[in-house]
């Protein structure tokens, strides 16, 4: 079991404003990671820099034993990234099938049977099937979130990029998105995953590390963390006084 | 019998017009560049075919198979090495830049073919034409307008029926999130300016054949080519067709009333139709 990622002294700011403060942690393959904080503490930044959408100020980031800092997001899409959206940011003029075959083929790289037959596997397994020759435009919430995963999955990534794709869902609709995760992970994808819902994130990882204002404040088992003093003090607004 | 000979030549017109547009149509609505050069790559076109027939003597029909795939990679070439850099969020920048582009086409054509009006002559099929009961349909106008109508369904098929097709809406869709799914976009940009020019070729021809041309031509061209998209609706293929046509049309009627009214007559077509439909008669359904 090797590193899969790794981020060494990752820093971005934004004049005044530092959203990743010398990052370092690494994933080990097949490791699921659990990442929480509070709003505006750079966790979707994080997602940026690690898929190559923001450019880093220093720092250097490896994938799967490469330095891939300079490395375009098109560049690291074919490496091994996929990312899901907090927001869903689907093709809508697009179907749910070209959604899903634009990453089979151009991020997976597919010829364009094996594609399709990917995305039908994919479709089967994220249930959107019966949705596939929808435009994306027409989804509700819970398939376009779907969605972001399936095209993820298309891209046949080795490491999976979740950004709170459990918000804004109803209790069972995000157990049956859980469920589906827990399956992906099971089969050996490495996954990062921040997660404002505490329980369903807990209910996959195996590590958490929690970012206030860009630095990494804690980390380590998910309980644990949960009760230290400093998540308590600053992710949950708890006062402690001593 | 006028009047509806005025309209069938319109029509048959219209094709032509609608070959003007179909490669900025294509343009615009894979990478939002309004592409000021292109009246003046069709002119471009049709000096490279003249060279190519006066090299070889051959019929200007047959210089498409070497103009065609030239244009191609000039256009790969133009978007991987000047144009892909302009693009952002600012739409400015492509627009003074395509600008420039123009006045360079149209001066280097002047420096290299002086400025004395240019034809592609094709011979006995420019006048041939088929009887229908009393209305004379030109062998070439009919050509072009079958043309036209091939191109823009081939276009369709490719934007809705190939993997191509479906990067080139994805990055129409959203760039940002195309190039996350591995899409190189300025590869995909290439490819359509590319495919483009490919189809500005072509109607660079027909240009040639049908009327004669000087290096200063292009800027009128691109008018009835933006015409033709902005009556069909941004983005939409075959209503760069009717736009073409319903802007032929106009000018065969507008002449048909005095032969001083056809460009005038087209020009007040295409102002009336953005007045009542200012998004164009079939404009893309986004979602």
């Amino acid at each position: 079991m090797g590193e899969i990622l790794s981020l060494a002294s990752v820093t971005k700011s934004f004049g005044a404003v530092t959203v990743a403060d010398a990052l370092t942690y690494s994933l080990a393959e097949g490791e699921a990671l659990g990442v929480i904080g509070p709003n505006g503490a750079g966790k979707t930044s994080m997602f940026n820099l690690i898929t190559g959408t923001l450019p880093l100020d220093a720092g250097r980031i490896t994938f799967l034993g490469h330095d891939v800092t300079r490395q375009n997001a098109a560049q690291r899409c074919r490496a091994g990234m996929a990312r899901s959206f907090q927001v869903p940011q689907s093709f809508g003029g697009l179907t749910v099938f070209e959604n899903a075959m634009i990453a089979a083929t151009q991020g997976a790289n597919l010829p364009g049977q094996e594609a399709e037959a990917l995305c039908l596997d994919v479709l089967e397994q994220t249930k959107l099937m019966s949705k596939a020759n929808v435009l994306a435009s027409r989804l509700a919430l819970l398939d376009r979130k779907r969605l972001e995963l399936t095209r993820a999955l298309c891209a046949r990534p080795k490491l999976l990029l979740l950004d709170e794709i459990a918000g804004g869902l109803t209790d069972e609709e995000c157990r049956s998105l859980i469920e589906m995760i827990r399956a992906i992970h099971v089969s050996g994808m490495s996954i990062i995953w921040i997660e404002h819902v505490v329980h369903a994130l807990t209910a996959v990882v195996g590590r958490l590390i929690v970012l206030d204002f860009g630095k990494m404040i804690a980390e380590g088992n998910p309980k644990a963390v949960m009760e230290s003093r400093e998540v308590k003090e600053i992710y949950l607004g708890i006062e402690t006084d001593a | 019998m006028d009047w509806v000979n005025a309209i069938l030549q319109g029509t048959l017109l219209g094709g032509l017009y609608a070959l003007f547009a179909a490669g900025l149509s294509l343009i615009f609505g894979v990478m939002r560049l309004v592409n000021i050069a292109h009246g003046d790559l069709i002119v471009l076109a049709a000096y490279l075919a003249l060279t190519v027939i006066m090299a070889l003597g051959i019929h200007p029909l047959m210089s498409l198979l070497a103009v065609v795939p030239v244009m191609a990679v000039v256009g790969y070439v133009l978007q991987r090495s000047i144009l892909n850099r302009t693009l952002g969020d600012d739409i400015l920048p492509p627009l003074l830049v395509s600008f420039g582009l123009s006045v360079i086409i149209q001066n280097a054509l002047l420096e290299t073919y002086t400025a004395d009006p240019q034809r592609l002559s094709a011979g006995p099929i420019e006048v041939a034409s088929l009887n229908l009961g009393g209305l004379a349909v030109g062998y070439l106008p009919f050509l072009m307008f079958v043309t036209a109508v091939a191109i823009i369904g081939g276009l369709q098929i490719v934007f809705y029926r190939t993997g191509l097709g479906r990067a080139f809406r994805a990055v129409s869709d959203n760039q940002d999130i195309a190039q996350l799914m591995g899409i190189n976009r300025r590869h995909v940009f290439a490819l359509a300016m590319a495919l483009s020019l490919a189809v500005t070729a072509v109607a660079g021809i027909f240009l040639g054949i049908r009327t004669s041309f000087d290096p200063a031509t292009g800027p009128a061209r691109l008018i009835f080519g933006f015409e033709a998209v902005i009556i069909g609706g941004m983005g939409s293929l075959w209503g760069t067709l009717a736009g073409g046509v319903i802007l032929g049309v106009s000018q065969a009627i507008g002449a048909q009333v005095n032969p001083g009214w056809q460009i005038l007559a087209g020009h007040v077509a295409f102002l009336v139709i953005l007045a009542v439909r200012p998004r164009g008669l079939f404009p893309r359904m986004d979602g």
